[in-house]
């Protein structure tokens, strides 16, 4: 079928096509960072809402289901008659699908702050907004950074269906490539990238995490830190 | 928007669903099809692989790391690169790349419900004479089954949903209408597939949940009912 050569990896056309490669890097990294950004900010009160009675955390819960069943494609159908062919309508369905795993470990985290802690804090007099910065949220952030990152890498995956309105980032270079009589150097090079960009986004998260959790690296403590994390990643 | 009401007009048209080709229904069983493969291969490979290594207790950092890369590699991007193999596009690749990602799901779930199983029970069992297979299979299969289908409802919802991925690389299914009508901008055409897909992928959710149900061995009470009896 092929008389020209088609190979699966081939440098030159990364080297010849290097600032379109870029540019939808770009696109896919925007996309993905403001996600997960919103999602965060969005689903920490969802999560400390949810938390306060079982009347509100049933149909949160059961409303993000709901929202992750609906396949990808059909999401970004459903916004696009509203937010046409452009990058809000992908930026809308991606942070619908984060908002499902940020309030899961979210409402993981803050319900894993043990009893005792939050009588001793409020023995001490802590009021309920130092309560929850200086005690509940510092506690909860092993679970946060778990959550943070499963949802930074789905996204990072779930971008690539942007392409059904050009917006896809790489998925831009894969379909591209589909399209344009089977050509493999681009789909591979999106693919790979896509992965690459996956693990590059989930070790700096990961990184932060730490060093933002300087007392799960403590020999005790390191033990609980991990499971949370185990446990997140399961879910 | 008048892209709904469209799509109620869309769905309302016999013609939309019975046209040969590319009618609603005609895709909606190429869909199931690819789907039902899918999640069977799946099975075939994942369930037996699970159970035996949750029976040994081995491989649990390889069904965790497998999950997490699983989740990292785009299906979009798998789709695509198993349609320019020598496979081709058609159900066959889409088969084998909606196959690829059940796997996971269904693995770690199984391995964790067999792992979870209470190690004294798992004595016992040994203890009355129980042989390993019948351990595994009268002992601790019945009591990992709800985690085992939570794996397999997982995998079939995600299965039928991601299928409808194989339209953006010419391959058949359900997304076929949803990519049609962005093609001809008709709003109405992408909404009306949006709300079957959506439908279907609820519909799978809902079938695996009372499958579940029917499977798990102990008393049996629905799941939302039994946790309202639990609370009153």
């Amino acid at each position: 079928m092929n008389a020209a050569p088609n190979p699966w990896i081939d440098p030159s056309y990364v080297v010849d096509n290097w600032d379109t490669i870029l540019a939808y890097t770009a696109q896919h990294v925007r996309l993905t960072v403001l996600a997960v950004l919103i999602g965060t900010v969005i689903a920490l009160p969802l999560a400390l809402l949810a938390r306060r009675s079982r009347w509100l955390s049933g149909p949160v819960l059961g409303l993000s289901t709901l929202v992750y069943t609906i396949p990808s494609l059909a999401m970004f159908a459903f916004i696009a008659p509203f937010t046409g062919l452009s990058e809000t309508t992908v930026l809308v369905g991606l942070v619908l699908y984060s908002l499902v795993v940020l309030v899961r470990n979210f409402l993981a985290g803050l319900q894993s702050v043990p009893a005792d802690v939050v009588e001793a804090a409020r023995g001490m007099g802590y009021g309920r907004g130092r309560l929850l910065a200086r005690v509940e949220l510092p506690l909860a952030l092993p679970s946060f950074v778990a959550g943070i990152r499963i949802a930074t890498v789905s996204t990072v995956a779930l971008v690539t269906v942007g392409v059904i309105v050009g917006q896809g980032g790489l998925g831009q270079l894969i379909v591209g490539g589909f399209n344009a009589n089977f050509y493999r150097a681009p789909i591979v090079t999106g693919a790979v990238g896509c992965v690459v960009l996956a693990l590059l986004l989930d070790a700096v998260i990961a990184l932060l995490g730490r060093v933002a959790t300087p007392w799960t690296r403590m020999p005790t403590r390191r033990r609980a830190g991990r499971r949370a994390a185990t446990a997140g990643s399961a879910a | 928007m008048s892209a709904l009401g469209d799509a109620v007009l869309f769905l309302n048209d016999p013609f939309n669903w019975t046209r040969p080709g590319n009618g609603i229904l005609v895709l909606l069983v190429q869909h199931l099809q690819i789907s039902g493969a899918a999640v069977g291969l799946a099975l075939l490979v994942a369930l037996p692989l699970g159970i035996w290594l949750g029976h040994t207790g081995r491989g649990g950092a390889f069904t965790v790391a497998l999950s997490n890369v699983g989740r990292a590699v785009p299906t979009l991007a798998l789709l695509t690169v198993f349609a320019v193999t020598p496979i081709g596009f058609g159900p066959e690749a889409t088969t084998i790349a909606l196959a690829l990602f059940a796997v996971p799901p269904v693995l770690t779930n199984t391995y964790v419900g067999f792992r979870q199983v209470d190690r004294d029970v798992v004595e016992a069992a040994r203890a009355m004479g129980m042989t390993g297979r019948q351990v595994t299979f009268r002992a601790e299969l019945p009591l990992a089954m709800p985690l085992v289908m939570t794996g397999v409802r997982t995998a079939a919802v995600q299965v039928v949903a991601t299928a409808t991925l194989a339209a953006l690389v010419a391959g058949g299914g359900l997304g076929r209408i949803i990519n049609l009508g962005f093609g001809q901008q008709d709003y109405g055409q992408v909404v009306a597939g949006a709300i079957v897909v959506a439908v279907l992928a609820v519909l799978t959710e809902a079938v695996f949940v009372l499958l579940s149900w029917l499977l798990t061995p102990g008393p049996r009470t629905l799941p939302r009912l039994r946790r309202a009896r639990a609370t009153a």
